[in-house]
């Protein structure tokens, strides 16, 4: 589920924090820009591991900030392909069924890959597993907050940089006007088509 | 910024969870110095600790993660089907065809069966599911009260020796024990 990236960075201290011991100061600033924050292709940073190596640090003329390049590890939640995990439903609609892990929330399970022959209820907008056995079909539903286990399929990154001011041939959308969907910088798509995924209770 | 190696090395729940805990302390222990309380941090650390205690890692140390490591080596399994079998805890055939890629091709029924024992032995799991198990046949209503029964020190007397609210986390290994201890303990009372 998690891993470790090594990255390095140039960490700009200012100068009120001089009185901290180097390797604090440096702590709290990565973590001031890393933490709870997603990384183009790496996933989601969470907190630092340590740090490897520290060059010297600069003061740049015109700039009483120190500048020191830092080799540090930090502990990244990206969990590979055809991984379990175990999450709670945030909610269902006909895009899918909403999975939620507390710290990560862009979880999604499509429909397509639900367990076979599922349906959406829309007096009670939850998804329904239509579980056939000897006596006859149950109906299984994916209540709120519910445990569910799944497995990872896909992982999607999107570059959410701000655009800069180009010409565009489109006109300019208004951002403020339109209701523009935000698009999540990282996002999964989970499956429960095999059998041991979904609910728990379904398999206890 | 540069990302020199996006993919180092895999960490398990539980070196997570202890990185997590050790980060909140320090910054409990220094609240004062800065003062600041770096919001972005405190979110994902608590949100992150949240999950990972609702996990079997829980009850895991580096021993114990050791142990399990050697004992798996026989069955040659990936560094990531181990890493899951690690995190999950599993207790059924099924979870553990989710986990290993091509089980029934590389394993036999019984290396299936030794491998759930090789976990169940090596790795304590949440006292909760053997409670249940047992509680079950006893009494239903008392689920619930188990459930809050976790927190150490929370204990409640047990009517006619079935309430198991045990020690979490101290005796991992005394579960198997619980059937024994049930008897004892119907006339322990502690409470909070």
């Amino acid at each position: 589920m998690f891993v470790l990236a090594e990255m390095t960075d140039t960490v700009r201290i200012e100068p009120w924090l001089f009185h901290l011991k180097l390797n604090d100061a440096i702590k709290f600033e990565l973590h001031k820009k890393l933490a709870n924050k997603v990384v183009h292709n790496v996933g989601l940073c969470i907190a630092l591991h340590d740090i490897t190596k520290l060059d010297d640090s600069h003061v740049i003329p015109g700039d009483g900030a120190s500048h020191t390049k830092v080799h540090f590890r930090y502990v990244v939640f990206r969990p590979f392909i055809e991984e379990i995990l175990v999450g709670r439903i945030r909610s269902c609609s006909r895009e899918g069924v909403h999975v939620s892990l507390g710290f990560f929330d862009d979880i999604l399970i499509p429909p397509d890959s639900l367990q076979q022959v599922s349906r959406f209820d829309e007096t009670e907008q939850v998804w329904v597993w239509q579980y056939e056995s000897e006596d006859g079909t149950h109906d299984l539903f994916m209540d709120i907050n519910e445990e569910i286990r799944f497995k990872v399929v896909d992982e999607v990154f999107v570059d959410t940089t701000p655009v800069g001011p180009e010409d565009l041939a489109e006109p300019v959308q208004d951002p403020l006007l339109e209701n523009q969907p935000k698009k999540s910088p990282y996002s999964l798509v989970g499956s429960i088509s095999e059998p041991g995924l979904g609910l728990l209770t379904w398999w206890t | 910024m540069e990302v020199i190696n996006e993919n180092a090395a895999m960490l398990s729940n539980y070196e997570v969870l202890t990185l997590l805990k050790e980060l909140q302390s320090q910054n409990g222990a220094s609240k004062g110095k800065s003062g600041k309380i770096q919001q972005n941090l405190a979110t994902i650390s608590y949100e992150t600790v949240t999950y990972l205690e609702k996990t079997p890692c829980k009850y895991q140390s580096p021993e114990i993660i050791q142990k399990l490591l050697q004992e798996l080596a026989p069955f040659s399994l990936t560094k990531a089907e181990k890493l899951q079998l690690l995190n999950h805890c599993p207790t059924t055939a099924v979870e553990i065809q989710l986990m290993i890629e091509e089980s029934e091709e590389r394993l036999s029924e019984e290396e299936i069966d030794k491998l759930l024992d090789v976990i169940a032995r090596c790795l304590p799991g949440e006292p909760e599911e053997e409670q249940e198990g047992e509680g079950e046949g006893e009494e239903e209503g008392l689920v619930g009260e188990e459930e809050e029964g976790q927190e150490e020190g929370e204990e409640e007397e047990g009517v006619q020796g079935e309430e198991e609210g045990d020690k979490e986390g101290e005796d991992g290994e005394d579960e198997q024990e619980d059937e024994e201890m049930e008897a004892e303990e119907a006339i322990e009372v502690i409470e909070d």
